[in-house]
């Protein structure tokens, strides 16, 4: 089996590869997860999830899985080796050995970070309790289609009471050529634990990337997530981040997307124990023709939780962006706080973005809102640097750095914020003249 | 120094300024004033090349070069500062980092080595102090959260740093207590030189006690109608407009 769809758009069965050494359980998971995607294929339009994404285009491409030989890699300078506690790369879905790097962790007793496949071979009972249990393969098609034919991944296990210094890198690498990958990741943050864990996704040429990260914060975990997406113009990607967050656990969550020609950033968050928050930020740089749908969901399940969320999108040529965000508040879950928040700015006429942000509220004594704006620049404050002496080009830099930068200071680690810092110059060469020196 | 010849302008097409003639020479200071409506800040944008603002007929020359002609930025470059009526603010825009960029954009256009960050510090300090600015102004964003005061402060702080040729001062006592009227005034006297030259726009006599101009000219229906010496500055606080309005009527 290699294709998803044939070329006529019809469904083709999908059959989970057979692996031996997978315990019954996992191939029995995976069967139902294949089972589920052949018989509901694709979304489609008419799905109110996927209403501004098409993934027809995706299905008219006759993707082929990757055997795995690879042995070297572009990293296009996303490596954070000596500067990430522990690096996994991975090509096309497979983990690359080589330059991959744990040596950071090792020493650590309580802290382990394994590839899937060998986590699913093993006996660590964490997997047992989790894989596949968060990230719902019978609603989601694109989930399920990853859960039977996740090849590989990473999986970190940090238990209780134990602090990972840094971050944990996962890198994401698509070489083109019409393969498609299935990464699969599971997180989870023992009680009183303290993690981060960066994924990074980049490649070149055609491929499609679907990606499902798992996360566990268990009771009054720390965690630090940041996904950063810089995928081809001709890539597709569809990644999903599962957060399951119990008794004032604290996660904090990034997603920033600097590129990618179509790509899809499912964030669902539950928050099932009293007391736990997150924040949730993105941003979104987006120029030529490319197309970046957050899709959010944070499902508040339990009293007295937090969450914030903002989103921001700098959209050039004719890009498009979205955000559609749900937060539901359940019935039991009173004295919940939440704010939802959607900034744009749109340098081209030619940029669309749509906007949705989305309260659910059951519960009746509860504190939300939420809001959306879109805008230009603004000219006044461009007359006002100009003023001063600067150039017309270096003040409109300022503004959209000064927009960006709101969420680029946030995240967690100076390296990330290099990383995407750069992303945002190489998405705007003409706009964002490279600055001669870092601010004071 | 600065040469207004004849100079109509508008906005939106609305013509304000209808045939105003300016000379200010190095060194000099000039009060500006006039009821709303005459055509003050109207003056002041259209010489800081605020967009929007369109000249229909005249000239200003800035020492001998054609001021319409240039773009805002050149006009800074050359000397010319606009301290604004209304200081925009800029989140995320930092104060300091822009205000550097600022001033070695200027220096590059004169052929001046660029600071670097140590230097520039040392010298925003130094003009902080000036103006009394708290130290913290450096690591916010430009204007954003300031009160009334601390913005017309910044903007003094700014021009102190970028050291113009000629400063206009947009209003900037409107609003300001006392103290801070002071420390306005004082940051102009310090800047002010046989090299420099200020024009104030102003409603109220009060500055112009701390900041004693040279020539005061009373701007009415877009033109200078009146000029004379820092006394017309009092005549006009203690009689107001209504004399200068019959004066111009009965020479019509």
């Amino acid at each position: 089996m290699t294709t998803i769809l044939d070329t006529t758009g019809a469904l083709q069965k999908v059959v989970p590869p057979q692996n031996d050494a997978e315990p019954q359980r996992i191939a029995t998971i995976r069967q139902q997860a294949a089972e589920r995607f052949s018989a509901t294929g694709l979304p489609t339009a008419w799905d109110e999830e996927w209403k501004y994404t098409s993934l027809a285009p995706l299905g008219r491409i006759d993707w082929r899985l990757s055997p795995g030989s690879v042995e070297t890699a572009d990293t296009q300078g996303a490596s954070m080796r000596g500067r990430a506690a522990a690096e996994l790369i991975f090509v096309d879905g497979h983990l690359l050995r080589s330059p991959s790097d744990i040596s950071g962790l090792s020493g650590a007793a309580g802290v382990r970070l394994l590839s899937l496949s060998e986590a699913l071979t093993s006996s660590e009972p964490a997997v047992e309790r989790w894989f596949a249990r968060l990230a719902d393969y019978q609603r989601h098609p694109l989930t399920a289609l990853n859960t039977a034919l996740a090849a590989d991944g990473a999986v970190l296990i940090v238990d209780d009471g134990e602090v990972v210094d840094g971050f944990v890198h996962l890198l994401f690498i698509g070489s083109g050529s019409d393969v498609m990958s299935h990464p699969r990741n599971l997180i989870v943050a023992g009680r009183n634990s303290q993690l981060s864990i960066v994924e990074t996704y980049i490649g070149s040429g055609r491929y499609f990337t679907n990606s499902v990260t798992e996360i566990v914060a268990s009771e009054n975990a720390v965690v630090s997530h940041t996904k950063l997406v810089r995928e081809s113009p001709d890539a597709f990607h569809i990644g999903t981040t599962q957060i399951h967050q119990e008794r004032s656990s604290s996660v904090r969550s990034h997603q920033m997307s600097v590129g990618g020609g179509m790509v899809r950033n499912e964030v669902n968050v539950a928050l099932m124990g009293e007391g736990a928050s997150l924040v949730l930020e993105g941003l979104f740089v987006l120029t030529g023709r490319e197309h970046v749908d957050n899709h959010t969901v944070i499902d508040h399940a339990t009293p007295h939780c937090d969450s914030q969320e903002l989103f921001k999108g700098i959209l050039d040529q004719q890009s498009r962006g979205i955000f559609d965000g749900l937060i539901i508040v359940r019935k039991d879950a009173q004295k919940t706080n939440s704010r939802q928040v959607n900034r744009n700015l749109l340098l081209s006429e030619n940029a669309i973005v749509d906007s949705k942000p989305t309260l659910e509220i059951h519960a009746d004594d509860v504190k939300c809102n939420h809001g959306s704006t879109i805008g230009q620049l603004d000219e006044e404050a461009i007359f006002y640097l100009r003023a001063r002496g600067i150039d017309e080009a270096e003040a409109r830099s300022f503004l959209v750095d000064a927009f960006a930068s709101e969420i680029i200071d946030r995240l967690p680690f100076e390296p990330l914020r290099e990383w995407v810092r750069r992303g945002l110059f190489e998405q705007m060469p003409g706009r964002l003249p490279e600055r001669r020196e870092e601010r004071p | 120094m600065l040469q207004i010849t004849n100079l109509h302008a508008g906005i939106d097409g609305k013509e304000i300024l209808r045939g105003l003639d300016l000379r200010v020479n190095a060194g000099e200071v000039h009060a500006i004033m006039g009821l709303n409506g005459s055509g003050k800040s109207t003056l002041a944008n259209v010489l800081a090349g605020r967009p929007r603002y369109t000249v229909t007929s005249g000239e200003v020359l800035f020492e001998g070069k054609n001021l319409l002609e240039m773009k805002a930025e050149e006009r800074a470059r050359e000397g010319v500062f606009l301290a604004m009526q209304y200081p925009v603010e800029i989140p995320g825009v930092n104060n300091i980092y822009f205000l550097k960029a600022a001033l070695n954009s200027i220096r590059k256009h004169h052929g001046l080595e660029e600071l670097d960050a140590m230097d520039f510090l040392q010298l925003a300090r130094e003009k902080m102090k000036l103006v009394e600015l708290d130290e913290s102004f450096m690591n916010r964003s430009v204007n954003e959260g300031f009160s009334g005061g601390e913005k017309k402060r910044n903007e003094i702080f700014q021009m102190a740093v970028l050291d113009p040729k000629l400063a206009i001062l947009d209003e900037t006592d409107s609003g300001l207590d006392i103290d801070a009227l002071r420390i306005v005034a004082d940051g102009v006297n310090t800047l002010q030189s046989e090299k420099h030259s200020v024009i104030v726009i102003t409603h109220y006599q009060r500055l112009l006690r701390y900041l004693v101009p040279d020539f005061v000219h009373v701007l009415h229906e877009g033109r200078i109608v009146k000029s004379g010496g820092k006394e017309l500055a009092m005549t006009l606080e203690e009689r107001g407009y209504g004399w200068i309005e019959e004066e111009v009527a009965a020479a019509q």
